[in-house]
């Protein structure tokens, strides 16, 4: 394992990209920031810039005014950086699948712009906090 | 060791970067820790900071299409260099006070102010919006606390009899009396402002600007900046612990009562962080222009009067 993929292990930013959820699950993502669940405690900070960012939070359904947002931000990103899809919307569009306003479901997006792209997914309407770590780790420790 | 190798070997390690690195990344980590402490969370390990550096320096470098190149990639590295020499400046006035030259409190804080010149400096190259409107507020911060600081260091060295040298005004402790008092205070919350931190981080605010002035920097540049913000976090305090209480000495007690001034300059310093909320940018200018500077005449004022009539404690 090199030390670039361990240290970002150790540290992973998180920037937080809404493409069109429903606010729960930014909610329970702002949940894991909590004194109750302290992802500081894993170094995994919330970070206002996609540049600074390890680790991309996206949540929503993938509208289409969104995908084109979503794209840009992702080729913003510094790489090495992992995506997490949280929710079951990003995941597979969940009950907007057959929604005129929906792009399509959000690794689709993202593999069109990087076919390349680490994606991991956390389903749940809303997942709980501790799915969302859970998930994180587990998609951390197979990197 | 010849003369040209020897300033090399204190620049580069022992008082200079990586002895100010190693300290600057344990004390952010104090303040991350103290700051979970507060907020009644566990808080990061002790390793965290270092592995952030570790982690920004593998990262990929991403540079603005429009940004201008040069200044963009010079600017952390300007910045940072001011730093080395602040820090081994200070270090070597404690470790050797007897080699320095008059007229060092002024070369210190001019390279205090380069930090947030090359902030500004960097900020304004990337061409970016919020890194515009964070640089602007970065400007504005800068021409607010450095009236009210300077005065607060002129009463230091009206204190101690008009002392230019920091090897003889750590002899004194002006923290001892009103005007020092007074002057230490305002220091205090103007070296907050210049670290950046809360209620003073309205150039990097997180909640509105992303992050202001760094927002387009990645990779090693942000390592650079973050690099920067920790010997920062190392030689302020320490200015401050030179200038007002006295110093820090080399051996034994003194030395122990030097760590102890430190950790209290930075637990203060941690303690406004996390009890006050970000003030907006016309408030921070009023509070640092109107009370501040007053507060700075005044101590001022009565350094000048007791100066004039030999009370000490005025």
């Amino acid at each position: 394992m090199s030390w670039k993929i361990w240290s970002l292990k150790k540290s992973p930013w998180v920037f937080h990209v809404n493409v069109g959820a429903c606010n729960n699950c930014d909610i329970e993502i702002v949940n894991c920031l909590t004194p109750k669940f302290d992802v500081e405690r894993f170094g995994i900070k919330l970070v206002g810039s996609p540049r600074h960012a390890d680790a991309l939070l996206v949540t929503g359904v993938g509208t289409r005014q969104a995908a084109v947002r979503l794209r840009e931000v992702y080729r913003q990103t510094a790489k090495p950086c992992v995506v997490f899809l949280i929710g079951a919307c990003p995941c597979g569009t969940g009950i907007f699948h057959t929604g005129y306003h929906v792009e399509g479901p959000v690794d689709k997006i993202l593999k069109d712009e990087d076919p390349n792209a680490i994606i991991a997914y956390v389903p749940g309407c809303p997942p709980k906090p501790e799915a969302i770590i859970s998930g994180v780790v587990k998609a951390l420790s197979v990197l | 060791m010849s003369e040209p190798l020897q300033n090399v070997f204190w620049l580069l390690l022992f008082p200079g970067f990586v002895f100010t690195l190693i300290i600057g990344l344990a004390a952010s980590w104090i303040v991350r820790k103290v700051s979970a402490l507060v907020q009644w969370r566990v808080g990061p390990p002790l390793y965290q900071p270092l592995v952030d550096i570790i982690k920004l320096t593998g990262k990929e470098i991403l540079i603005p299409i429009q940004a201008q190149q040069t200044i963009f990639i010079m600017a952390p590295i300007v910045g940072l260099s001011s730093m080395i020499l602040l820090s081994t400046l200070l270090w070597r006035i404690i470790i050797a006070p007897s080699e320095i030259f008059i007229g060092d409190v002024i070369v210190a804080i001019y390279l205090m102010i380069m930090p947030s010149l090359a902030l500004i400096l960097g900020s304004s190259a990337s061409a970016s919006p919020h890194a515009a409107i964070g640089a602007g507020r970065e400007m504005k911060l800068v021409m607010g606390y450095e009236l009210p600081m300077v005065l607060a260091f002129i009463v230091v060295i009206i204190k101690t009899g008009g002392q230019l040298g920091l090897a003889s005004i750590a002899g004194y402790t002006p923290v001892f009396s009103i005007s020092g008092f007074l002057a230490f205070l305002v220091s205090l919350l103007a070296i907050q402002a210049k670290l950046g931190f809360v209620p003073f981080d309205i150039a990097e605010a997180e909640t509105e600007l992303g992050s202001g002035v760094l927002m387009e920097y990645s990779g090693a540049l942000l390592a650079l900046w973050k690099i920067m913000q920790a010997m920062m976090l190392v030689a302020f305090p320490l200015f401050l612990v030179i200038m007002f209480l006295g110093g820090f000495g080399t051996t034994g007690a003194q030395l122990w009562a030097g760590i102890g001034k430190f950790v209290i300059v930075l637990v203060l310093v941690i303690l406004i962080k996390n009890t006050n909320p970000r003030v907006r940018i016309d408030q921070a200018m009023k509070f640092f222009w109107v009370y501040c500077g007053l507060i700075s005449a005044i101590a001022v004022a009565l350094a000048i009067i007791g100066s004039l009539y030999g009370i000490s404690w005025l």
